[in-house]
């Protein structure tokens, strides 16, 4: 049984960081229809970002959470100016192109950011430095869910509740929604389209960098490679729940991280990636538009 | 006079931009490891003078751009004079025969390393032959293509170990085996949309190594397998020199046939049902054009050619293992097919050449290669869609009308 | 309707549902050998969704799609294929043009063959007599259908190029190219100049009068509907409104209070 929770949180606590990252996936996909494929340098960015503020002040003797905060702070700060950059560079003249371009784009600006993250710093792993005390209150249960897991969850549960805020009770999030469901309607009743595609790459980007810090407190080590699989694995999150719906996206993430940490528990953990992709694909078969997606009919 | 000076504060602007931006990765280098902090204030000056310069350029290309998809809108298509030159049977023939006489003595003139170097440049013109059938012709986007590559190298090796098969035994394998695969994927992703094609084949991909990392007892895991037998030549021992020319002329062999082969799919009944899949599946489909065989056929023929690639691959290194496999060999070839241009069998020949051989001679910057890769997929696509050498046009002839009409 | 003429397509209450949306609801309609049938309404009748259930592109939720091929056994079309429709007999154009277009003009009506001919990936590597016959013979009759419609001088243009009635009109040859015995055309003279228009009735008139297959049109040109049909389906709010010869529809009562009311919404 305290096997099984450890993995039950053990998983919540993954699926929770898909589940950010996802959301950027899915809100981007939803205005405009393009697989954000430099979505994951984008998480990478954000903890390169945060592991230099960071780093830069243990090295200058500062430490504690406090430090965290500041390093996220900067990290989503920076995360949102590269998502911006990037669908404004990369995005924004393909605009009405057929679709294979864009979505090529995609993948040449992730190898870009890749590369230029490896040639500007290192192809090492790097330490993150410990920033998570282990709390006191958390002693009894420690064997089962830690302290730098609790912080996970409660950070990505704030983290959601404000975006849910943002998006069904500003008038930003209303021109979010209607530019969702239909991008020339929305023009017409005067919402400035590019500006809301460039906030939805900014949110987006923001809570990837979340997410980013998160992991690299978490995992304690940060390396120009990790946004790769964490992209394609919260894209998978994404597809699960159904891409392009925000519930979806967490659900998504919740089930592929229960999937990853069960089937890494109790079968063997050398094939993990390949559980997930298996899932994706018997998903797709059995419901291409995922779990809470709806199934719609092309228009001809 | 004020547009010239609204177009330098645009340049300041992202100038100071991107400064901001690349800030904190491009000056400051923090080694956490043994608690160094490195400021290279240099960078700023570069990253402050660069960006500048670019954004001029990006927007007079961005312009050029515009002009040009308005005359293409007006009806005026606009034809270079290369495009009608390559269009020109004649022309084709002549140049492909000179093409072919500096291919043969290219080992004769050259010393064993360019051979080496060329005969990876023609491995990846096979690679890029095949994968544009999925992605050009078909339009099946494709990010796992090198797992078919894996397949073949694998097959060889395995073969070779176990059971001593040799090279030519294995090669029509190879390309069968990476047919199977190709269709085995194609099945269950037949009613996917493109989108989600991309990251499924990229999951297949990434399946295909880490089993292959994992599942020792085939694949004898990360470490790989060693002294797979080179290519046999009727059973007397070559020497390096002279087994590099051998696996050299092979490999032309192997060119010729892929771009005699592909050819020939393209201009058939089966390449031009790809073509219009690729342009309008709905239209395809309604035309009475079944999607469901044609995707298959796509990923079946595309996986061949990798697979039969990967033999030779194998028997060459006489060593393989996973890491040969990775996302990055995938993006690579792709990069080939796009930046060649989708479709177009020349092109592609070119652009494996062009991303093979130009970081192997300027060494210098080889490590900006996959930077350089994956900038060129960004700007292709924004200001050269079409690739290096777009989409020719294939004529008929035809006895309908007394002369054959060529030009409209 | 003379009693005597084949029947060739009988739909029988197709509905078809989106969601909550019923876009068409209870449709029963019939062409028989030699019609020009049309098939007419206000925007958004649910007329192109008519199409689209009885080519297979959506399977309709409920109602019977029946063939009558002549001299074959009848067929039902629900659930099949748009690729197996295309097969039995029906062929399409496509409301919102949707050529290939980046193939030759000449390229388009030849995918149009490629249901009627059969050479496979091997004898396409091989490229033996058999083959490059078949291919002569897809390219000459393509081309004899493109003078038909009035392109061949467009033969070796990219589709993209050519002007927006030559585009309309290449969707019909590659429609024909299928050797359809029941042509659909979804509003084929839609954005076009009356000049294009009258070319394109008399071109529909000559494709009827060869006699190889039925036609069956949306048109929203009420003078080419009645100039050119001889038998008219309206429909409004996906329901079958009123039928039959083009007299009795324009006197229809319940008709002209449909156009009409269109035209105060405009
Ligand atoms: N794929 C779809 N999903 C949801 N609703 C659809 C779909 N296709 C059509 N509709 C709806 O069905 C109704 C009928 O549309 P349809 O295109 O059939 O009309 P139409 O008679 O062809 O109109 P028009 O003359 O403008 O072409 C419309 O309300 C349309 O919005
Ligand atoms: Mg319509």
């Amino acid at each position: 049984m305290e096997y099984f929770l450890e993995l039950f949180f053990g998983g919540l606590t993954r699926g929770s960081i898909y589940a950010l990252i996802a959301l950027g996936y899915t809100m981007v996909y939803g205005i405009i229809q393009l697989i954000n494929f430099a979505h994951g340098e984008i998480y990478m960015i954000g903890a390169f970002v945060a592991l230099i503020v960071a780093g830069v002040c243990t090295i200058y003797g500062l430490s504690g959470v406090s430090i965290l905060i500041l390093a996220g702070i900067i990290a989503v700060i920076y995360a949102s100016a590269y998502g911006y950059t990037l669908e404004k560079i990369a995005y924004r003249p393909l605009r009405g192109a057929p679709r294979l371009s864009p979505l090529i784009s995609a993948i040449g600006m992730s190898i870009f950011l890749q590369n230029y993250v490896l040639l500007a710093q290192t192809s090492d792993f790097l330490p993150f430095p410990r920033l998570i005390p282990d709390f006191a209150f958390m002693e009894p249960v420690a064997h089962i869910i830690g302290s730098p897991e609790l912080v996970i969850l409660v950070t990505t549960f704030i983290t959601m509740i404000l975006l849910t805020l943002l998006i069904k009770k500003t008038r930003v999030g209303k021109a979010m929604r209607a530019t969702q469901q239909d991008m020339n309607m929305a023009r017409l009743v005067g919402i400035n389209v590019d500006r809301i595609i460039s906030l939805t790459f900014v949110i987006g980007s923001a809570l990837a960098a979340i997410g980013g810090v998160l992991v690299a407190s978490y995992i304690g080590q940060v390396n120009f490679y990790i946004g790769f699989l964490a992209g394609v694995k919260a894209f998978t999150a994404a597809v699960l729940g159904g891409i392009g719906s925000i519930p979806g996206a967490v659900l998504g993430g919740l089930v592929l991280g229960w999937a990853e940490s069960f089937a890494a528990g109790y079968i063997s953990s050398a094939y993990e990636d390949v559980f997930t992709f298996g899932l994706l694909v018997v998903i797709l078969i059995l419901r291409p538009a995922g779990i809470l997606g709806k199934a719609s009919k092309q228009k001809v | 006079m004020t547009d010239m000076l609204q177009n330098f504060k645009k340049s300041i602007l992202v100038s100071i931009w991107f400064v901001f931006l690349t800030f904190p990765l491009m000056v400051v280098r923090v080694n956490t490891m043994n608690q160094v902090v490195v400021w290279r204030w240099t960078n700023l000056v570069w990253v402050a003078i660069g960006s500048f310069v670019l954004s001029y350029l990006w927007r007079y290309m961005l312009a050029r751009q515009q002009v040009r998809k308005k005359v293409a809108d007006e009806g005026g298509e606009i034809r270079s004079k290369t495009q009608l030159l390559l269009e020109d049977m004649s022309f084709r023939y002549k140049a492909m025969g000179i093409i072919l006489l500096a291919a043969l003595v290219f080992p004769l003139v050259f010393d064993t390393y360019q051979s080496t170097i060329m005969i990876s440049a023609l491995i990846y013109v096979v690679l890029g032959l095949g994968l544009n059938i999925t992605v050009g012709l078909a339009g099946l986007l494709d990010l796992g293509y090198v797992a078919f590559f894996g397949v073949g190298a694998y097959s060889y090796a395995l073969l070779n170990h176990h059971f001593d098969l040799g090279f030519w035994i294995s090669l029509p394998i190879g390309g069968f085996l990476g047919c199977l695969f190709g269709v085995l994927l194609g099945f269950p992703i037949l009613r996917l949309r493109g989108d989600y094609l991309a990251i499924v084949t990229l999951g297949f991909g990434m399946i295909f190594k880490v089993v292959m990392e994992n599942w020792d007892s085939l694949s004898f895991g990360p470490s790989g397998i060693a002294n797979i037998d080179k290519p046999g030549f009727f059973g007397i021992d070559l020497n390096l020199a002279n087994s590099t020319i051998y696996i050299y002329y092979i490999m032309i062999g192997m060119v010729i046939f892929t771009i005699l082969v592909t050819t020939r799919l393209r201009n058939s009944r089966i390449g031009r049902a790809w073509i219009a899949m690729r342009e309008d599946e709905i239209a395809c489909v309604a035309m009475g054009i079944d999607i469901a065989r044609t995707k298959l056929s796509a990923y079946a023929l595309g996986a061949f050619w990798a697979g039969m690639v990967g033999v030779l691959f194998a028997s060459k290194t006489t060593f393989i293992n996973p890491a040969s496999f990775t996302f990055m060999e995938s993006a690579i070839i792709l990069s080939i097919v796009v930046l060649g241009g989708m479709g177009s069998i020349l092109g592609v020949i070119i652009g494996a050449f062009f991303l093979i051989l130009l970081p192997e001679y300027m060494r210098a910057f080889s490590e900006y290669r996959m930077l350089a890769f994956g900038a060129a997929m960004v700007l292709m696509m924004i200001f050269r869609p079409q690739g290096i050498i777009s989409n020719l046009r294939q004529t008929y002839e035809y006895k309908g009308s007394k002369e054959k009409i060529n030009n409209g | 309707m003379a009693e005597n003429k084949h029947k060739l397509l009988e739909v029988k209450r197709l509905t078809m549902d989106f969601g909550g949306l019923r876009a068409v609801d209870s449709v029963t309609l019939e062409v028989y050998e030699g019609d020009i049938a049309a098939l007419i309404g206000p925007n958004g009748a649910g007329k192109t969704t008519f199409f689209n259930c009885i080519t297979g592109i959506y399977n309709p939720t409920k109602g019977d799609i029946l063939l009558h091929p002549k001299g074959l056994k009848t067929r039902r079309l629900n659930g099949l294929k748009p690729n197996k429709v295309t097969e039995m007999g029906l062929a399409r154009t496509f409301q919102n043009i949707r050529l290939f277009p980046d193939m030759t003009v000449l390229e388009n009506v030849m995918i149009g063959r490629h249901c009627r001919t059969n050479s496979g990936i091997f004898r396409a590597i091989v490229r033996g007599r058999g083959v490059r016959e078949e291919e002569q013979q897809i390219i000459e009759s393509s081309y004899q259908l493109l003078e038909k419609v009035g392109l061949a001088k467009f033969a070796n243009e990219f589709s993209k190029n050519l002007p927006y009635g030559a585009q309309r009109r290449l969707e019909i040859a590659r429609a024909m190219a299928t050797e359809p015995f029941l042509l659909l055309l979804d509003e084929p003279a839609a954005g076009m100049n009356p000049q294009e228009t009258t070319d394109l009735e008399q071109l529909i008139c000559k494709i009827s009068a060869e006699g190889e297959m039925a036609i069956l049109l949306i048109e929203h040109d009420m003078k080419l509907v009645m100039n050119i049909s001889n038998s008219i389906y309206v429909m409004e709010y996906g329901k079958k409104i009123a039928e039959g010869a083009p007299r009795e529809i324009k006197d229809n009562p319940k008709v002209i209070e449909a156009y009409l009311g269109e035209e105060t919404d405009a």
